[in-house]
């Protein structure tokens, strides 16, 4: 059964992955302008000579084969593709791969911590708000959790810019980048922790709607589980509601949580647009908006395909994960999806 | 529930009567706009002046009047959320409704369909568009709404494979309902508390997501700012002029914690 499950799952990989690459060559042919006549608008400096412009633009065209129809334009384009060659930045004329191996790992680190203090700080809020459901405490929290995920993340960074990190108030965080000036002749336990005094207010701002989401879906699913008759039986074995919240409560209530954190990884790859835009961090966020501020297509390209196919290997682990964890699901494939 | 219903209702007859509440001429003698200035009317002599008593939250830096920027934005926001819900919900209904309720080829067409959209990075993926066919107002509602659909589409989907086996159905078809009235008739009004409250946060996520592209400046044309483009503008002057940045962000985030709220409730009742 397990066996037939995971195999399923596979073969459906497939159709969706050319929907993905076909979708995103579909995209490119929506963009104004012809992709050869703007590269060579990006030598226009250089070429002062129309009849030498004319001549970039064949040539670009030859080298794309942008001059072949359209399917066969984009069978190239996927063979080219499944080698990970994503070409070259119109920009700086760099390998798209290493202008994403460069700015990844910065946005794995920051989206890293973030979880961190996510997981840190929702789980016990969300454990402590389900042992005395509509209490007091729990309304108050859920009011106060409710206007936090309300909150527009770019309108929050600038109050904490503004706060924090201005001249007018309290000066007590750096405005932008990840490294001060002169970091680099620091020792090493020196630079992370200039990093981190970096990166401390862009977490606070990408934490906060996920701390009130996610401590909101923990309340949630433990209070259901609560109701359960396995739940009584362990408080009439004479557990303490500590106790009976740990042992037996959270296994089941986490459950949800799988498909929860599969779907947490967009962020994780691609980055905030905002958030980095707004404090100037080179990630995947800030690479994704200047490459489309620039419409340095092969960028675009690159950075779409590459985090929608590694979303679809996520949601295949999830998938498969939920099933192992899940015996139900194997039986009557509710999801289906 | 009451308190964002009150709210959505102001905040909907401030949308409708922008020229009578802000304007510079008044459309009668016996009907004066309560504040004398169009959002793009400019003064000279009234530039990034602080909230006073003519100027209720302050002026900006070419001296036009924040609040009657604000209440005219309330109509780009509230309209932007409003359409781009409606097309997302258009397009989730037919696509879900389909794959729940015939099954087969279709389901497995439409459920690799869903699976695709729901790969893209939506904020990229919103950008990317925007950048290749033009940021304007309409582009943004389609772009907003026709990326935000794969959630509704799944919940339809499982909702119409869960009903299509009840009696009622049954009973229906034995009377030669037609699949269109099934589908539309007796299955779609079975769902409709569930869809209340995912437009409820959707219309929030469109209206916040607007105000991040228009913040970046992928928004709406400058003549008429919406409240994302007005906090874009007023960013630059955050040490000088902070009602510049703290007007427009509380608008946001009043109108979207109300629908919130408006979701939120449909959900628990």
């Amino acid at each position: 059964m397990m066996k037939q499950y995971v195999l399923k799952r596979f073969f459906l990989l497939l159709p969706t992955f050319l929907g993905i690459t076909g979708l995103t060559f579909f995209m490119l042919q929506l963009a104004p302008g012809d992709p050869a006549a703007l590269k060579a608008q990006s030598f226009t400096e250089l070429l002062a000579d129309p009849q030498q412009t004319e001549a970039v633009v064949t040539e670009t065209q030859k080298l794309y084969g942008l001059e072949k129809p359209l399917s066969l334009q984009y069978l190239l384009w996927l063979k080219r593709i499944v080698l990970f060659d994503f070409g070259e930045s119109y920009r700086d004329h760099r390998p798209v791969m290493a202008k994403i191996a460069e700015a990844l790992p910065i946005t794995l680190l920051l989206n890293a911590l973030t979880l961190l203090v996510i997981f840190v700080i929702a789980f016990p809020l969300g454990a402590y708000n389900a042992l005395k459901p509509n209490s007091f405490h729990d309304r108050v929290s859920a009011l106060f959790l409710f206007l936090l995920y309300s909150l527009p993340s770019f309108w929050f960074a600038l109050l904490l810019i503004v706060l924090f990190a201005g001249g007018d108030y309290l000066n007590l965080f750096p405005l932008i980048g990840i490294f001060s000036d002169g970091a680099e002749r620091l020792p090493w336990y020196g630079r992370i922790g200039n990093l981190l005094w970096h990166l401390i207010l862009p977490v606070i701002v990408l934490s906060v709607a996920n701390i009130a989401f996610l401590s909101r879906f923990v309340r949630a699913s433990l209070v259901e589980v609560m109701k359960k008759e396995y739940i009584r039986t362990a408080y009439a074995k004479g557990l303490s509601p500590f106790q009976v919240m740990v042992k037996h409560a959270f296994k089941n209530a986490l459950l949800p949580l799988v498909t929860l954190f599969g779907s947490l990884l967009p962020a994780l790859l691609s980055g905030s647009v905002i958030v980095e835009q707004i404090f100037s961090i080179p990630g995947m966020g800030r690479l994704s908006f200047e490459s489309v501020l620039a419409r340095d297509y092969p960028v675009i390209m690159g950075i779409t395909v590459m985090t929608a196919t590694l979303m679809l290997i996520s949601y295949f682990v999830t998938d498969i994960v939920y099933g192992f964890l899940d015996p139900r699901l194997r039986l009557h494939e509710r999801r289906g999806l | 529930m009451k308190v964002s219903v009150i709210i959505l209702l102001l905040m909907t007859l401030t949308a409708l009567a922008a020229p009578f509440l802000a304007n510079d001429r008044s459309f009668s003698s016996l009907l004066s706009p309560p504040i004398p200035y169009h959002p793009n009317s400019t003064d000279s002599d009234a530039i990034l002046t602080p909230p006073n008593r003519s100027h209720l939250l302050g002026t900006d830096d070419i001296g036009r009047d924040v609040l009657a920027q604000l209440i005219w934005g309330t109509r780009i926001s509230l309209s932007v959320g409003l359409v781009a819900m409606s097309i997302a919900l258009t397009l989730g209904i037919f696509l879900g409704g389909i794959a729940g309720y015939f099954g087969g080829i279709w389901d497995l067409l439409i459920s690799r369909l869903i699976e695709i959209f729901s790969c893209f990075p939506t904020f990229f993926f919103i950008l990317a568009l925007l950048s290749f066919v033009g940021p304007s107002l309409l582009n943004l509602m389609i772009v907003i709404g026709g990326t935000s659909w794969p959630g509704i589409a799944r919940l339809v989907r499982a909702e119409f494979f869960r009903l299509r086996e009840e009696e009622f159905v049954k009973a229906a078809s034995a009377l030669g309902a037609g699949s269109f009235r099934i589908l539309f008739r007796h299955l779609l009004p079975n769902i409709v508390r569930p869809l209340v409250v995912i437009a409820s946060f959707g219309i929030a996520a469109a209206i916040l997501g607007e105000a991040s592209l228009s913040f970046l400046g992928f928004g709406v044309r400058p003549e008429d700012p919406s409240w994302g483009s007005l906090l874009a503008s007023g960013e630059a002057y955050w040490d000088v002029a902070w009602w510049l940045t703290l007007a427009p962000g509380s608008a946001i985030f009043l109108t979207v914690t109300a629908f919130n709220l408006l979701g939120e409730s449909f959900r628990n009742r």
